[in-house]
């Protein structure tokens, strides 16, 4: 074959197991559905005008929270496939190489795919309508970073059938997925999608930080923001400041396998320990990225159930910031046993610890706020107060897992798996599903149904603690993870059969939920108020779901809670408010920009996966002229004029 | 309003006759803050490679050492050169201040042209070390050292593809307040490569030189 | 709050003179250090202690007299950031070298 033309690799669409193939095949079945349901329903336009180019905050959310479901889901089969083999000792349903790659697709899936984007979606609905703005700070941007976030998933999970998956652990250590030990493509698509992620991530995090720090309303001091923003400048501070380690650490890792070079080999002076020192130096504050806006929603939701203002509102502000400069120095407790010297290892392990008091300040302030509070039991609450046990006892765990002595024999136990699936689940996934809840009627116009949602609620919430509470003893008994199977005479046999149960019954509350939001497609109840759960903040204040523009007229704040304020006002005198005149409002253009830039982002990672050198190289041209084009467009923005917005309000029931 | 300037600005063209013209408009304000938070966490991404570079940069591996590598007319030149080019880059900025627009496009042209010669002088330098036996694949220490000042070149080179893209629009547009928003941001990128740069210099040259 | 006017050439964006006096110590800073290590003044610790500092210094001088830090609207939330990065990237550094020192270190 000539040079021309790229080279092929033997494996390039993956083939010999039964599971892949039915994969490949309903693939391949549902791009024709959807396919199909567009051009029949003539919705191909729709979808380019109203989604694809969309800037709208709202809109984006929206988008976030469909790929974050979906990815939960894939997540979640490979969570069952994993139990599944472990059911009993001696399995044969998955084999040792397909197992790890079932392991590394479920981790990097959950921590990249699922429970960034989750927070994504939260981040953008809720954060512009609470401090009263009309979009986030760089509109163009958020659409950019969610087209990297959905290209870069679309790159990752293509692995599964073209190619082959990763199977070196979410964690990907060299040398074990270095060039001498992991030829395959597979380890290319995991560092080529991670990094287009990344980008996505930091360019968030950058446009979050600006819209709280510069768009507020008037009158919205930092101290009378909302807990939730709160927490997202937290979790902000940290993407920026993190993320940069883990692009570091993947680019350096790839420039290993694609240009030879000697970071983290054998050979030549490489030393794979740093890769571990950068990845944990991303990696542990990304645990904290995702928890702390899950800490925001259960302030918001557990005051809002409670009807009482949030117990302690400068102490959490305080911890939230606490925590979010602390987290940055305990990345050495995920390699105690790497062997650096006791004085590093006690340094991180006290450091570690300390974390765990701001993180208390926090649950004592929710239960005071609950305290004689009249609460209101609605699917958010349960997630909310469900999540304070587990919190609480995967934080005893970090803190065994903190003592670095005692980690030498807990690391790479179960006895670790069952500590970050407490705080992971519990905290952000539990605060996830709060959020979802809670916003839904905000994003979608109308509330998802209670009774599913309770059993929801409950299957999971059982099955979480079947699950994971038999992994603790399991690690104490030794079973370490990351093992396709085991002999049946260590005495392991049953725990692992209750742990595998536990888990189904995860799967069937995420089925039911699932269940959820389709029948409350159909027959959800409308929420016309806007303000379906007497809430505190501003989102309630506006229609549901919200107008493009968010807020006819630019809120003016003169408390915390400001929307329970101006309601109590309300209340107490009959006098009509007086309203200020209409001003037509400036908004940003919708763009396709961001789509194809990230598309082009897409065939560049995939060309570098299979070393086509040419196809990246192209690619990064288009990315250029993209970004060149975008900076010679100064027709970016448009007024929406005054009898257009009357319309709109009218129409909405609005004065 | 009572309320300090700047802290609560609404979506909008509202114009601020007071400041600096590129923070006239609450958006181009908006867009320096948003830079700023950029750099900050292009800061941590070059902390990150000097960490490496700093790590592994004695593991020569039996092949070049720094001391053996590092060719002190050259680097020195390299730095005057980038040194000139952010004072340039600033005196773009004060011709802006003043509304002179060939001023401010005849400096943004010479900060180019340093930019293209630092450039010319590196790609020179790795091409050298690539060819003499220390190419990126001889030691860990090498692949630190090119990836750290490699990355720095790369930004570089992107911010004079962007100066070339801002001439352009300073020539049809003029001096407005976005197209000085425009300079005012590509500016700060170019003195903060210089920081950077005052850093290799520093941690990769002198110190290697030394020992 | 009303702030001073930067369109005429007498605040800190606007002088000249600003611009000069920091190239020149800009280039001072530089030749300083290259001076000093080919001179080999001190003994290496010292030196490289010396160059850092000079390498600090320039950031103040390249942040105050080229990038007008002092001209950013209130609140300065630049400054913060921006200290709390170079905070961070003190921690990734000297955290780095530290950790991965091991081996060197005795136990
Ligand atoms: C008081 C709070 C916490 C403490 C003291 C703590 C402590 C620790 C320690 C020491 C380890 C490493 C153990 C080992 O590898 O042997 C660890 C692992 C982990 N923790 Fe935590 N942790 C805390 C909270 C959290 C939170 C809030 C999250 C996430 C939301 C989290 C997620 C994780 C993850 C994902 C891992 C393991 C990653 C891996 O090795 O694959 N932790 N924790
Ligand atoms: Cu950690």
């Amino acid at each position: 074959m000539s040079t021309f033309l790229p080279h092929f690799p033997a494996t390039f669409i993956v083939t010999g197991d039964p599971l892949i193939y039915g994969a490949e095949v309903s693939i391949v079945l549902a791009t024709v559905g959807i396919l199909f349901v567009l051009t029949y329903f003539k919705k191909w336009r729709w979808l380019w005008r109203e989604w694809l180019t969309t800037v709208d905050h709202k809109k984006i959310s929206v988008m976030y929270l469909i790929a974050a479901l979906l990815m939960f889901f894939r997540g979640g089969v490979d969570a069952m496939l994993m139990r599944t083999q472990l059911i009993r000792p001696n399995m044969s349903f998955l084999q040792a190489e397909h197992y790890n790659q079932i392991f590394t697709t479920h981790g990097t899936i959950m921590i990249l795919f699922m429970a960034m984007p989750f927070i994504f979606a939260m981040f953008n609905i809720a954060v512009p309508l609470q401090i009263g703005a009309r979009d986030v700070a760089f509109p163009y941007l958020n659409a950019v970073s969610f087209w990297l976030f959905f290209f870069a998933a679309l790159l990752f999970n293509l692995s599964f059938v073209v190619g082959g998956s990763p199977d070196a652990g979410w964690v990907s250590y060299p040398p074990l997925a270095g060039l001498e030990f992991d030829r395959g493509p597979g380890e290319n698509f995991y560092l080529l999608s991670l990094q287009i992620t990344g980008i996505g991530s930091i360019a968030t995090g950058i446009n979050f930080m600006a819209t709280i720090l510069k768009m507020r309303a008037p009158g919205m001091t930092l101290m009378r923001m909302p807990l939730f923003s709160w927490s997202v400048l937290a979790s902000s501070i940290l993407i920026i400041f993190a993320f940069p380690a883990l692009t570091v650490a993947l680019a350096l890792l790839l420039i290993d396998r694609l240009a030879g070079a000697h970071f983290f080999t054998m050979f030549q002076g490489g030393n794979p320990m740093m890769y571990i020192n950068l990845f944990w130096i991303w990696g542990h504050p990304e645990v904290y990225i995702v928890i702390l806006p899950a800490f925001g929603i259960f302030s918001e939701v557990v005051s809002t159930f409670s009807g009482k203002r949030i117990f302690g509102y400068s102490s959490m502000v305080a911890s939230l910031m606490t925590i979010s400069v602390i987290s940055y120095v305990l990345w050495v407790h995920h390699f105690f046993t790497m062997g650096a010297g006791p004085g590093v290892n006690s340094f991180f392990a006290v450091a570690t610890m300390c974390v765990g008091i701001p993180t208390g300040v926090k649950v004592f302030n929710w239960l005071f706020t609950m305290y004689r509070g009249r609460i209101r039991l609605t699917v958010p609450m349960l997630w909310a107060i469900a999540f304070i046990p587990i919190f609480a006892i995967g934080g005893a765990t970090g803190v065994m897992l903190a003592a670095a002595p005692a980690d030498y024999q807990y690391h790479n136990s179960f006895f670790l798996i069952a500590h970050f699936h407490q705080v992971l689940i519990g905290g952000t996934v539990f605060g996830m599903l709060a959020g979802m809840y809670y916003w839904w009627p905000k994003m979608f116009g109308y509330m998802l149904n209670e009774r599913l949602g309770r059993w929801a609620f409950w299957l999971f919430n059982s099955g979480f603690y079947v699950t994971f509470f038999p992994q603790y003893l399991l690690g104490l008994m030794g079973m370490t993870r990351r093992m396709y199977t085991y002999p049946a005479n260590m005495g392991w046999n049953t725990l692992n059969f209750i742990s595998t149960m536990g888990a189904y019954v995860m799967g069937i509350g995420f089925i039911v939920l699932v269940m959820d939001v389709v029948y409350s497609i159909r027959f959800g109840e409308r929420d016309v108020t806007g303000d379906p759960w007497n809430g505190r903040t501003l989102e309630w204040s506006l229609p549901s779901p919200a107008p493009h523009y968010n807020f006819a007229r630019i809120p003016t704040v003169t408390s915390r809670d400001a929307w329970w304020t101006s309601k109590q006002e309300r209340s107490r005198s009959d006098a009509p408010r007086k309203l200020e005149p209409l001003q037509p409002i400036h908004m940003p253009k919708s763009s396709g920009r961001p789509f194809i830039m990230s598309a082009i982002f897409f065939i560049g990672g995939f060309g570098l996966v299979f070393n086509w050198y040419a196809l990246g190289f192209l690619a990064l041209l288009g990315v250029l002229v993209s970004m060149l084009l975008r900076s010679l467009e100064y027709d970016t923005d448009y007024y929406v004029p005054v009898e257009e917005i009357e319309q709109t309000e009218a129409a909405l029931g609005r004065a | 309003m009572t309320i300090a300037h700047g802290e609560f600005p609404v979506h909008g063209r509202s114009i601020n006759h007071d400041a600096p013209l590129e923070y006239s408009l609450e958006e181009g304000a908006l867009r320096i803050f948003g830079f700023w938070l950029f750099l900050a966490t292009d800061l941590v991404l070059f902390a990150c490679l000097f960490a490496t570079y700093v790590v592994l940069h004695g593991a020569a591996a039996g092949g070049p050492t720094e001391a053996q590598l590092f060719d002190v007319p050259g680097f020195t030149a390299e730095t005057l050169i980038l040194l000139t080019s952010s004072f340039t880059g600033g005196l773009g900025t004060y011709a802006m201040h003043n509304g002179s627009r060939r001023g401010l496009i005849t400096w943004m042209i010479i900060t180019v042209l340093l930019g293209l010669s630092f450039i010319g002088l590196e790609v020179k330098e790795f091409v050298t070390y690539a060819t003499h036996g220390a190419p990126l694949q001889r030691s860990a220490f090498l692949s630190a050292f090119f990836t750290l000042v490699g990355t720095h070149g790369c930004h570089v080179s992107l911010g004079i593809l962007w100066m070339l893209s801002i001439i352009y629009q300073l020539a049809r547009r003029g001096i407005t307040p976005i197209t000085a928003r425009k300079v005012f941001i590509v500016g700060l990128y170019w003195h903060f490569l210089d920081i950077v740069w005052v850093f290799i210099f520093t941690v990769v040259y002198l110190n290697g030189v030394m020992s | 709050m009303s702030r001073p006017s930067t369109h005429a050439s007498n605040t800190a964006s606007g002088s000249l003179w600003m611009y000069i006096v920091g190239f020149v110590i800009s280039i001072a800073l530089t030749v300083g250090a290259l001076w000093l290590v080919l001179a080999r003044q001190f003994s290496t610790g010292t030196l490289l202690t010396v160059i850092l500092l000079l390498a600090i210094l320039q950031i103040g001088v390249q942040m105050f007299f080229f990038m007008h830090i002092t001209d950013s609207p209130r609140p300065q939330f630049n400054l913060w950031i921006l200290g709390l990065g170079m905070f961070f990237t003190f921690v990734v550094i000297a955290g780095s070298v530290w950790i991965m020192s091991f081996g060197a270190q005795g136990y």
